[in-house]
């Protein structure tokens, strides 16, 4: 055989080997996409549903008699009015062979008892209502929210069903009046925590993951950026440096739950913070944040070529002036870049949090940095853990929104790095 | 030689970690004159054109023995701030490296660290100034605010030049400067070169014999880190006394 024969059958072994090449990474993409569809499919499903809730249309009667118990038409009567009875009452007139108290009770529950305050209060708006009969609609409870969304559960087994068939037939009957309807969840978008799945929001633990994500932002981005810089451009190269760089390496590798421990033992114990609390929240983040943005700043340091360095020292420019000059302009975006990696990284976290009290049910939405709040990923998991079965589809659109805001940060970072990069 | 000596460089031994980079080199450079280093790669010339202005400081591993007078003065004594020498010593690089600023301003940056002018006026004429030294002027007049970097190869290289002379040093060191251009680019700056060197002292290190003999009025051969021979360039070009030197410019080593 001579060479260039040789070279043909070596040639058709090395191009079989180049095609099964591709294919395994046509496979491994394939595989990856599948499961990413999988994922965001399942979790849009049960998600969107959270986005609706179910409303119930009732001839509400504000009886005197039940709001004005002591007869001087007070504020205060109003306020203190039993709306329950008021709102069994109006349900009773629209089933009114109803009389057993057991079966009015289970029926008062189809109601939100979020709407006994809301009626309170569109009363103390306006006193007139007092004594007149108006058509409204009320929210409904969370488990008639949750058959009402899911047809599929009618057909379960009444003992495995979350509501009984003498339920499922009145809610048949309101159906069959065409008085019920599914309208815009805006309790999601406006309301911290709660126990009524229905009433419970998102909202909250989005304020708390602002303000824990700006302290960490404040906190990270300053000193791991001074760190970087003086450890790429100023800091001599021996052995106590290189002790520093693969510590920060390690740094970076160290399981985040760890740094909550941190957190619990100096900001909680020895510095007595505020248990809960975003600033505390922010200060753990910021600590697992560090060594992201100390190696994304050194690492887009290095990027930057050594002829700028050398034009600018050529000049006459001091090391400071070539850095802060023309270094760390060039190499901003990068720096940008990871540091909002880092940041993305810690809107998901939630270990560390948990270790520092931030997993607590907090029904008010946090107004500063140091008010008890929880973040979006504990939230999910507070809901995760949560038994009722409307707490399910809200776990699922809490993680649309988390989801939506990585898409977003990460966005910003790809936005960041294609607009400002510079080319040379 | 009777003309005025600029840089003296007495016994200037460089290290580079363990490795002995340039072995006793005596060298003396005249003042607004021409002065090429020539020699195959690794000789030891871009070294030696880089301690003229300190640049080897900022290698951690680099180590300097010996004197470089310039005016007089050691540059490597205490007194010295390497930042000061640089003002006086421009620098052209191998590779154009405009900064990925406007051209106006890669022009204005060394006056405006120095603090040399005191308006913007001022700034401007000297900017328009430098660019019609390097023979830039006429091509960007329209675009002073285009990045550096969207200029062609070689009017980079003009720009980097300009740049250079903006802070008016009074010797300029060039390390190949047209390694990296066209032939037609090459000539602008050569011609460039031959006009700056009525108020600059150059040293150019090049690798075209051709460039060394057409631009300069000192050649100094350097091989293997020492300096074989140094001489008038005519004389080192027809009539080298060193053996190596010939071998080198007729193409026999290298």
């Amino acid at each position: 055989m001579n060479n260039l024969k040789k070279i043909e059958y070596s040639l058709k072994k090395r191009k079989r080997q180049e095609s099964r090449f591709k294919i395994y990474g046509l496979l491994g993409i394939a595989t990856a996409v599948t499961f990413l569809c999988i994922i965001l499919s399942s979790i849009v499903m049960e998600g969107k549903k959270a986005f609706l809730s179910t409303y119930i249309k009732l001839e509400v009667y504000f009886d005197p008699d039940i709001i004005y118990t002591n007869n001087d038409q007070k504020e205060e009567d109003i306020k203190f009015a039993n709306f329950q009875k008021i709102i069994k009452n109006s349900l009773n007139s629209f089933f009114p062979e109803i009389s057993d108290k057991g079966e009015l009770r289970k029926l008062s529950n189809f109601i939100s008892s979020s709407e006994e305050e809301n009626l309170m209060k569109l009363v103390l708006k306006n006193k007139q209502l007092v004594g007149q009969k108006i058509t409204l609609w009320l929210l409904a409870s969370s488990k008639i929210d949750v058959i009402n969304k899911n047809p599929d559960m009618e057909l379960i087994a009444e003992e495995d069903r979350l509501i009984s068939d003498l339920e499922l037939n009145w809610l048949n009957e309101i159906r069959s009046a065409n008085n019920i309807k599914s309208n815009f969840n805006k309790n999601f978008f406006v309301k911290a925590d709660s126990t009524e799945p229905e009433q419970a929001g998102i909202w909250g633990s989005l304020v708390g993951s602002f303000f824990t994500l700006f302290i960490t932002l404040i906190l990270s981005f300053p000193i791991a950026v001074a760190a970087g810089v003086f450890l790429e451009e100023l800091a001599p190269k021996n052995k106590f440096t290189d002790f520093i760089e693969v510590n920060i390496n390690n740094l970076a590798a160290v399981p985040s739950i760890i740094f909550g421990l941190l957190g619990l033992a100096i900001f909680l114990n020895v510095m007595h913070l505020p248990r809960s609390a975003p600033i505390v929240g922010g200060m753990v983040l910021a600590l697992m944040t560090l060594p992201t943005i100390i190696i994304a700043t050194r690492a887009s340091l290095k990027a930057v070529p050594p002829s700028i360095r050398e034009a600018a020292i050529g000049l006459g420019a001091t090391k400071f002036q070539t850095v802060t000059h023309h270094v760390l302009p060039l190499s901003l975006p990068g720096i940008l870049t990871g540091t909002i990696i880092g940041m993305s990284q810690a809107l998901g976290e939630s270990a560390p949090l948990l270790m520092i009290g931030m997993v607590a049910f907090i029904v008010d939405v946090p107004g500063s940095f140091l008010d008890s709040s929880t973040v979006l990923p504990v939230q999910i998991y507070l809901w995760k853990s949560t038994a009722a079965r409307g707490f399910v589809e809200l776990t699922a659109a809490g993680v649309m929104v988390l989801l939506s805001f990585l898409i977003l940060m990460n966005g910003i970072a790809v936005f960041i790095r294609q607009k400002f990069e510079k080319k040379w | 030689m009777t003309e005025k000596i600029k840089i003296k460089s007495k016994n200037v031994n460089v290290y580079y970690g363990q490795k002995k980079a340039l072995d006793k080199i005596n060298l003396e450079i005249p003042t607004n004159k021409v002065t090429a280093l020539i020699g195959p790669s690794g000789c030891g010339k871009s070294t030696f054109l880089r301690c003229i202005n300190r640049m080897n400081d900022t290698i951690d591993i680099c180590r300097i023995e010996g004197k470089i007078i310039v005016d007089e003065e050691d540059i490597y004594s205490t007194e010295v701030d390497p930042v000061l020498l640089r003002a006086k010593i421009g620098m052209v690089f191998q590779k154009p490296n405009p900064f990925p600023k406007s051209i106006f301003d890669n022009v204005a940056y060394g006056p405006k660290i120095h603090g040399i002018v005191n308006s913007n006026d001022e700034l401007e004429e000297l900017v328009i100034y430098s660019l019609k030294k390097a023979g830039l002027y006429g091509e960007v007049k329209d675009r002073l605010n285009d990045t550096g970097t969207s200029l062609s190869g070689g009017q980079q290289q003009r720009l980097c030049i300009a740049r250079a002379i903006a802070i008016s040093p009074q010797i300029i060191l060039m390390d190949e400067p047209c390694s990296a251009l066209d032939p037609i680019a090459t000539a602008i700056i050569e011609e460039l070169i031959d006009e700056l060197a009525k108020n600059f002292t150059i040293v150019i290190v090049t690798h075209s014999m051709q460039q060394a003999a057409r631009v300069s009025q000192q050649t100094a051969f350097f091989h293997m880190g020492s300096l074989i021979e140094v001489g008038r360039t005519d004389q080192i070009f027809s009539t080298p006394s060193q053996k190596k030197t010939q071998d080198y410019i007729t193409g026999k080593i290298g």
